[in-house]
Formats: C-alpha cells, structure tokens, sequence
C-alpha cells in the first residue's frame, strides 16, 4: 500500500549500505534478475532490469490511481449466489474470498484522480482468475451508471480470463448488461478510459475492455478474444513470438497506448484533462 | 440416415429396419401387411416422441450439431422470401461464416442475419464451421445499422459453436468486434430478434444475439463453453463433456427458467432435422408473431425494455 508513496520521498542511500536479510532479496520471473525487495516495490512490482510489469492486486492498483485517503469503495455487500446450482462452485468462491478477500473479481469505487473526481473499477485477477460472474457485471454496471449519474469520468484497470463458467449464460449475460450501461455513458459524453492489464482475455476483452474511449495496455500483458492456449490447440500450431501481447496489440491497431505502469496515472490524468476540457497539469489550481 | 443416427437413436433404427423389411415383402408378393405395419408405424412414433422428449443436455448438444440440422440459409429460403444477400464488412473481406441480407417476412422487410455452417467438407472450409471471424461480426452490424437506417427490423439466426479462435482473428481483433456489436446493439434503433437455432456458442453467439427478444429452438443449446471445453478446464478431461453439459444448464427450458430466452420454439419429434417444413412453419409463426408486437412499439419504449431485460440478468445477493 505504501510502497509507491514512497518514491515521492528523497531516497536515502543509507539502508543500502545497512546488512540486507536473506529474504529481502526477489528475483524475476523473467530474467531472473536478484534485487531487493525494495527496488521492485518503488519500481511499482516492475523488474528494474527488463521492465516485466509483475502482478499486482487490487488495492496496489486503486493505489496507484487515486489521490490518497480519496476511496470510497462501492458495493461491498455484493455477493454471487449459485444460480445453477453448480458442483463446487460455492466451495470456490468461499476459498476465492479467503484467498483475494471478500470483494470479488472487481473492486468499484470513486475517488480523486490529481483532484479529479473519478469512478475506478479494479479487477482482481486472484479472484477465480479475474471471471466475470453476476457480481462483476452489475459492479461495472452499477459504476458506469453512477460515471452517467454524476456525469464522472470512469476508469476501468482488467484482469480477466473471461466468463465465470459456473454461473453458465447469466455470466455471459453480463457481457450484454455492461454493455448497455456503457452505452449510455457514451451517448452521455462521459470519458471512460479501460486499462489493460495481464492477461485480459475472454467475455471481459470482448465487452467493457474494448468498449472505452481511450484503451491502454500495460507492456507485456496477453490480451485477446481467445487464450493462447486454446488458439494454439485449435490451429494445431506454435503461436508467433509476442503474440497476443500489449505490443502485438498496438502494432495492429487495437490500443491506444502500451504505458508503464509508473506512468499509468499520468496518463490517465492527461487523458481525463484533455477528454473533459480541462487545463494541461501545470496550469491547473 | 443411417450415416447420421445419433447413438440415442438405434432403438428407432431396429423399427425402421422391421417397418422397411415389412415394406419390401409386401412389394414383393400380395401380402396385406396393413395390420402388421400399422402399430409398428405408431410404436416408432410413439418411441421418437418419448426419446426426444427424454434427452439428456449433451445429446440435445448432438441433435443441435446434427449434420442434417436446418441453417440459417434454409430458414431464409423456407421462412423469408425475397432474400438478397450482402456481402463484406466494406473493411476487410467478406466472412462467409456469417450471412445476411435484406429478406421479407410476411411481406414486412428485415434485415436477417445469421451463422451459417457449411453442409459438407469443401463448404465447412468456406464457412469455417460457422465460427466466424472479426470480419464476419463487422459485416453483421454494417449489416444491422443498415437496417437501422432504413427502419426496419433485424432478426438474427444464431448458429454457431464459437467466434473463431485464430491467429487472423486476433490479428484483426475479435474481442473488438464482439465488444463493438454488443455496444452498438444496446442502442440499436430498430427492433432486434433472435433466435437461437443451432448452437448457441458464447461470445460468437452473443455478438449477434442481443435481441429484444431471444427465442430458442427446443433441442438448440447455448453456452458460456463448450461442455468439452468446461470439462477440459474444470476437470482435465474432456470426456466428463455429459457432466459438463448438464451443470452448464444450456437447454432451452434452462434458460427459458433462468430468464435468458423469452420462448422455446417446438421441433418436431425426431428433432429439426427430421421435419425441416414443420421446423420452419413453427418458428416462422414465432418470429411474425414477435415481431408484430415489437413494431408497436415506440422507438424509447423499445430501447428502455431491451435496457431492462438486460440490466436485469444475473443472480446476486446483497444488494
Ligand atoms: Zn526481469
């Protein structure tokens, strides 16, 4: 929670010489670069020797955007029932909460981003992998009526392997329901900026995520209609290297922009200040 | 026929055989064999009655899959008439995985869209088995604002085992496409009717599928996944696919109880396939009759239901 606050504070080369404990030491899961513990959390989780963005949770990523002590966390009390009665599915929810909290697959609120009033949805990928079940689709429903309601700027930060299975069509159903709440907030004219983040495949890609005004990706995420997995089996070959990434993404025309995640919220910032004809940064107050 | 029996339906076979083999003798000699063919003809009726009536949800995915089973071209040659086809997303190519046009029915112009899977080998490659690609969904809304523009209404024939999972898909974005149709079909300013006719594959489905009203045909399923994809993940084996199947909850009457589908449309006994006239008689009285009270209503009234029925699928608890 604190970890990118700290950036902001001059650093001090002095806990560097002190002795480092074995296990403040972490190593990449891509280029196996060893570092402390403390570079990759000022570095936002990202390698400080080859940028792999790792992931994050939830609550790093409402830090990340929202003005300190500005969250107001939305529909907590939001909980999946078992519509179909689905074998193990309550089982999986109830281990899902102990494991990612009780807050589902998405975290809805409204805060400030630079003094800007947002409404940010987060999704949470350590919850059943990000699916979208009954409570994801009217967290994001509900919060894109209230970006409509209180004409505010709506974010949304994705994470997702797609539908949740276990709620069977309803979860696919959410597609349609988050779809026409965005519908309204784009004829109302309100900005909607989707971030793109590792991996964002499935019913949430093909809905919500690339519905926005303005779509960025983190660098390296997957994203796309289908998993490489199942892509791979279906044509019986091997995949190009950067397939489906960010990159591969922009390339062909799908994203806006591939950002750091230590730019992210400027980004978003600059978008919203251009998008609702404000001031540029400097000029603002 | 006999090349396309599904496993369900060998007892039905052994009675055809008995009625066939009675048929050939009484060619042969002058044998009156009225009296005997007479309850062999009702019992195999009355045995397919009771079959179809009794499936379980993997063979109703069977019968949906059925070879045989009508298309959305035969439903556009036996329901519509008056059928000029469209071609082209004016962006790309034109997807034959999807096909659309302006058609008449009951002498009312639609806009009728629809997966189209192909009837053998050559023509399955062509269509790519029905699953179409991002072209195919942008063919379809060009097709749909088209409509839009000219006030008439859409009815979409959704048939389909998925939106195509390929290199060129994601190339050209798939998810894109979806997630564009199912934006600009929230809004839609004309009515939209569906009906699920074959498979009901996910997103593919879904990405021409969200209708005023959605009706289904009786032994047509539709799903969030494959039941063998559900069983490949959830049980790392694919043949768990009738296990699969049933928990998905994808029949019609399912998802006529879940409150997704508005109607089920009946087929014949012995499935679409075996009366391919009656199929189309039924669902084409269906869709005239739905589509005459969606014409009634005004434009706003139309567009808050379609909000409505959408904003209002899912379970929770908690509020
Ligand atoms: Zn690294």
């Amino acid at each position: 929670m604190a970890w990118f606050k700290k950036e902001r504070k001059p650093r001090t080369s002095e806990r560097v010489k002190l002795e480092i404990p074995a296990d403040a030491w972490e190593k990449c899961d891509r280029c196996g670069h060893i570092d402390i513990r403390d570079r990759f959390l000022r570095a936002f989780n990202v390698c400080p020797n080859c940028g792999y963005h790792r992931r994050i949770t939830a609550q790093d990523y409402i830090d990340v955007f929202v003005d300190e002590g500005s969250w107001h966390e939305l529909d907590a009390h939001l909980r999946s029932t078992d519509p179909l009665g689905f074998e193990n599915y309550r089982e999986r929810v109830e281990l899902a909460m102990k494991k990612a909290g009780p807050l589902e697959g998405v975290r809805t609120g409204y805060a400030r981003l630079d003094g800007m009033p947002i409404d940010l949805g987060v999704m949470d990928f350590n919850f059943m992998g990000g699916s979208m079940g009954s409570v994801v689709g009217e967290k994001i429903a509900r919060l894109t009526r209230r970006s409509v309601e209180k004409r505010v700027p709506l974010i949304i930060v994705s994470a997702s392997g797609g539908a949740r299975m276990q709620e069977g069509v309803l979860s696919l159903m959410q597609m349609a329901k988050t779809s026409v709440e965005i519908a309204r907030l784009r004829d109302a004219r309100i900005p909607f900026i989707s971030i793109l983040t590792n991996p964002t495949t499935g019913g949430v890609s093909a809905s919500y995520a690339m519905q926005a005004d303005v779509i960025v990706a983190e660098p390296g995420a997957v994203i796309g209609f289908a998993g490489p997995r199942v892509i791979k089996q279906t044509i019986g070959q091997d995949l190009p290297e950067g397939f489906q990434t960010s990159e591969f993404l922009l390339e062909h025309g799908m994203v806006d922009a591939v950002v750091p995640r230590s730019e992210l919220r400027d980004t978003a910032a600059q978008l919203l200040r251009h998008m609702a004809g404000r001031k540029p940064a400097e000029a603002a107050d | 026929m006999a090349t396309h029996t599904l496993d369900f339906e060998r007892p039905l076979l052994e009675l055809e055989r008995q009625i066939e083999e009675l048929k050939r003798v009484a060619g042969e000699g002058a044998v009156d064999v009225a009296k005997e063919l007479q309850p062999l003809e009702q019992k195999l009726s009355e045995l397919r009655v009771q079959i179809y009536r009794n499936l379980t949800p993997m063979q109703r995915v069977q019968v949906a899959r059925h070879p045989k089973r009508p298309y959305a071209l035969d439903y556009l040659r036996s329901v519509f008439s008056d059928f000029v086809e469209l071609h082209g997303d004016r962006l790309f190519r034109d997807d034959p995985a999807i096909v659309g046009g302006w058609a008449r029915l009951d002498g009312q112009t639609v806009m009728a869209i629809g997966h189209q899977k192909g009837r053998d080998t050559k023509e399955n490659l062509r269509r790519n088995f029905g699953m179409a690609h991002p072209e195919g969904y942008r063919k379809a809304l060009r097709l749909m604002k088209l409509a839009e523009k000219f006030h008439a209404p859409v009815v979409t024939l959704v048939d389909t085992p998925g939106a195509y999972p390929g290199i060129g898909a994601e190339e050209r974005g798939q998810a894109e496409a979806i997630a564009h149709n199912l934006l600009e079909m929230a809004g839609l300013r004309t009515p939209i009717l569906t009906a699920i006719i074959g498979e009901g594959g996910s997103g593919g489905a879904l990405g021409v599928g969200l209708g005023d009203r959605v009706l289904m045909l009786e032994n047509a399923v539709y799903s969030v996944i494959s039941p063998e994809g559900c069983a490949a993940i959830l049980w790392k084996d694919a043949s768990q696919r009738e296990r699969a199947a049933e928990a998905l909850k994808i029949t019609a009457q399912d998802l006529l109880q879940l409150g997704v589908i508005d109607e089920i449309v009946p087929e014949p006994p012995g499935g679409a396939h075996a009366d391919p006239d009656a199929t189309a008689e039924t669902l084409g009285s269906a869709l005239r009759r739905h589509l005459a009270q969606l014409g009634k209503l005004r434009i706003v009234k139309l567009l808050k239901r379609r909000e409505e029925k959408y904003l209002s699928m899912g379970a929770l608890s908690g509020k």
